[in-house]
């Protein structure tokens, strides 16, 4: 019962807090949103819109709080993160604008404070209300019934002397006891309220907790499968190639003061081994992360495999950056794959790659166009572009393919990410 | 003749110190990263430099990009570029300024220690390595794109090696010929493929390089190695 009484009263005081700081707080930013998002047509709106947006997050992140801490009530933020490394001066006050004006949370957020300061300061006043109101019955009981002289009503009782005062009282102990009970709940549905129109669409999230699992499944397939491809290739080559050489370099070193001659035979051949064993270490290297990517970017890694490809290649590259060595892998073997095929299968001779970044949708574009026969398909379980497609999807990139019968066949990519402005090794 | 060496791995650059010494050659300065190659190929001022392409700090072609803006600032000066794997891409833009004195090797190379002094004295005397892998890769698109102007096996044997930078001799001495053949089947070589003809090795090797790196459909080799 104690609890019960501490947890109601508890509840009224803190609906009371919650009543003044949503009527104050969401009344101020909302009027400072409007008048900032308005500004921006004039250009000033831009200096102070992301300040702005910056404060209603952060009001909005106070509720989620109390909301848990209060309540037990979870509301999840789901806001876009922000730009690894953003740029400096008036450029990148712009940018944060935009990026704050594109995210959907955003826009949860300002649709909040209307709701908050009307049904969400009633629902907070409510307990606030059974908790103060019941005082005032006893406090009228007590005198103050006095100080009326008729025309005050306490709830639906009229005060005209004493009797009615304890009436009055009778009423507030049963208001009291009703806040007992509905007390917490009432706050529970200040934060409910908040939860609904804050969090993000559910089946959005269903949808992308799906899309992650299925392509966590692919990327840790595909990896497996490399692994085993690696540790094959390196047990059938380099190390069979060492073993033969330290085979060759022990009878070597039985042979030398016997038979210089056939001594030397197996020298030769022991460094031929090493050789071979570099060869192989190398195009493995290749298979794995190709030098080039690593010390240049995807831009020359592909214009460096187009120079070893059997058909000719066209490269146009426009990237102001170098993004997330994995994201630069998947593109890198993503237009490999594509090249490979088109060089195996369309009967192509020529092949244009075009590759940019498209700073505003913060998507890096793939295409790969042949002037071959056609006829390529993503679906085919096994073929070479639902690899690729699968290899993409890990970075939630998209294929799109267009070939018709009779050509010509362009393969488009996207994959989302941003430039690092590192400059690139340029000459 | 005096080096700079530049190359990361300590036992790599040890070995190409004594390797090198043992051939005579004097170093001038050993360093493993590209700030100190930049230093040295200034300071000391190498008859020829020896440079691995990828250097600390930035393990990316630190030490090709070092090695091409000290031949912007001193034109000619002897560069031979080592790595573990060679690329077309690469070879044009140590190329691309036609004044020679450029070598360009797999690591590989050094095993046979011979052929390696050999290829840094060709490139300290203003000629060219280039490795056989970098010229059989251009062979086999240079003869996709079109039969190579009727060049004979043996004429073909003579480009091939004219490619990787070897004089006459060093070429007549390979394919186990005289001097004087050689010499015919370079004529014959030029004359096939329409180059004009020049008695210097160096500018002789340039031409061939260029021939071949022309390629698909008389595009210019410019704009491939024009990056960014």
């Amino acid at each position: 019962m104690r609890t019960r009484v501490r947890e109601a009263l508890l509840a009224g005081v803190r609906g009371l807090a919650l009543t003044v700081v949503s009527l104050a707080g969401s009344v101020t930013l909302f009027v400072m949103s409007v008048v900032s998002v308005v500004l921006i047509v004039l250009g000033v709106g831009v200096f102070t819109t992301p300040a702005v947006l910056t404060a209603v997050r952060a009001f909005a992140n106070w509720r989620r709080v109390v909301a848990y801490e209060w309540a037990g009530v979870r509301v999840p933020a789901g806001y876009r993160p922000a730009p690894a490394d953003p740029r400096e001066g008036v450029t990148g006050l712009v940018e944060r604008c935009v990026l704050l004006l594109k995210d959907p949370a955003t826009w949860r957020d300002l649709l909040w404070l209307p709701v908050d300061m009307t049904a969400g300061a009633v629902t907070a006043l409510l307990p606030a209300a059974l908790v103060f109101y019941p005082l005032e019955g006893l406090v009228i009981a007590a005198g103050l019934w006095r100080a009326f002289s008729g025309g005050y009503w306490y709830g639906f009782v009229p005060i005209e002397g004493q009797a009615s005062g304890l009436a009055a009282a009778a009423l507030g102990a049963v208001i009291f006891a009703a806040a007992l009970y509905v007390n917490p709940l009432l706050l529970r549905l200040h934060f409910r309220l908040a939860g609904a129109v804050l969090a993000p669409p559910k089946d959005v999230l269903a949808r992308r907790v799906e899309r992650l699992t299925e392509t966590r499944h692919d990327a840790v397939d595909t990896s497996a499968a490399e692994l085993r491809r690696i540790e094959r290739d390196l047990h059938d080559g380099a190390q069979a190639r060492l073993v033969a050489m330290g085979m060759n370099l022990g009878t070597v070193e039985a042979l030398i003061e016997k038979d210089p001659a056939q001594a030397r035979k197996l020298l030769a051949a022991a460094r031929a081994s090493s050789a071979e064993a570099l060869a192989e270490l190398r195009d493995l290297v290749r298979g794995i992360h190709p030098p080039v990517l690593a010390e240049r970017g995807p831009a020359d890694a592909i214009r460096a495999l187009a120079l070893r490809m059997p058909l000719t290649v066209d490269v146009q590259a426009d990237l102001p950056g170098r993004a997330e060595a994995p994201v630069e892998a998947a593109a890198y073997f993503a237009v490999s794959e594509v090249l490979t095929n088109a060089a195996k299968h369309s009967g192509a001779d020529r092949v244009w790659v075009d590759l940019h970044h498209d700073a505003a949708a913060g998507m890096l574009r793939m295409s790969v166009t042949d002037n071959g026969r056609g006829g390529a398909v993503t679906g085919r379980e096994g073929g070479g572009l639902a690899g690729v497609e699968r290899r993409l999807g890990t970075f939630d990139g998209i294929l799109a393919v267009s070939s018709p019968a009779g050509g010509p066949t362009m393969v488009t990519m996207e994959i989302p990410c941003v430039l690092s402005s590192q400059k690139t090794s340029s000459s | 003749m005096r080096v700079v060496l530049a190359e990361d791995l300590f036992l790599l650059r040890d070995g190409l110190v004594r390797m090198l010494e043992a051939y005579d050659f004097e170093i001038a300065a050993a360093v493993e990263s590209g700030p100190e190659l930049t230093r040295a190929l200034a300071e000391q001022k190498p008859d020829v430099a020896v440079v691995d392409v990828r250097l600390p700090p930035s393990f990316s072609d630190e030490g090709l990009q070092c090695a091409l803006a000290a031949r912007r600032a001193s034109p000619g000066l002897p560069v031979l570029v080592l790595s573990q794997h060679v690329e077309q891409l690469y070879a044009r833009e140590l190329l691309a300024d036609g004044t020679g004195g450029v070598g360009y090797l797999l690591k590989d190379r050094v095993f046979d220690a011979e052929q390696f002094v050999d290829a840094v004295r060709r490139v300290a005397a203003g000629g060219t390595a280039m490795d056989p892998q970098v010229i059989s890769q251009l062979l086999s698109r240079r003869s996709r794109d079109e039969p190579m102007g009727g060049l004979t096996p043996r004429e073909r044997d003579v480009m091939e090696l004219m490619a990787q930078g070897r004089s006459n001799a060093a070429i007549a001495d390979r394919l186990v010929v005289t001097e004087r053949a050689v010499a015919k089947h370079t004529s014959n070589i030029f004359a096939k493929l329409g180059l004009p003809p020049s008695d210097d090795d160096n500018r002789r090797v340039m031409a061939v390089l260029a021939y071949l790196d022309r390629g698909e459909h008389g595009q210019s080799p410019g704009k491939h190695s024009r990056i960014r």
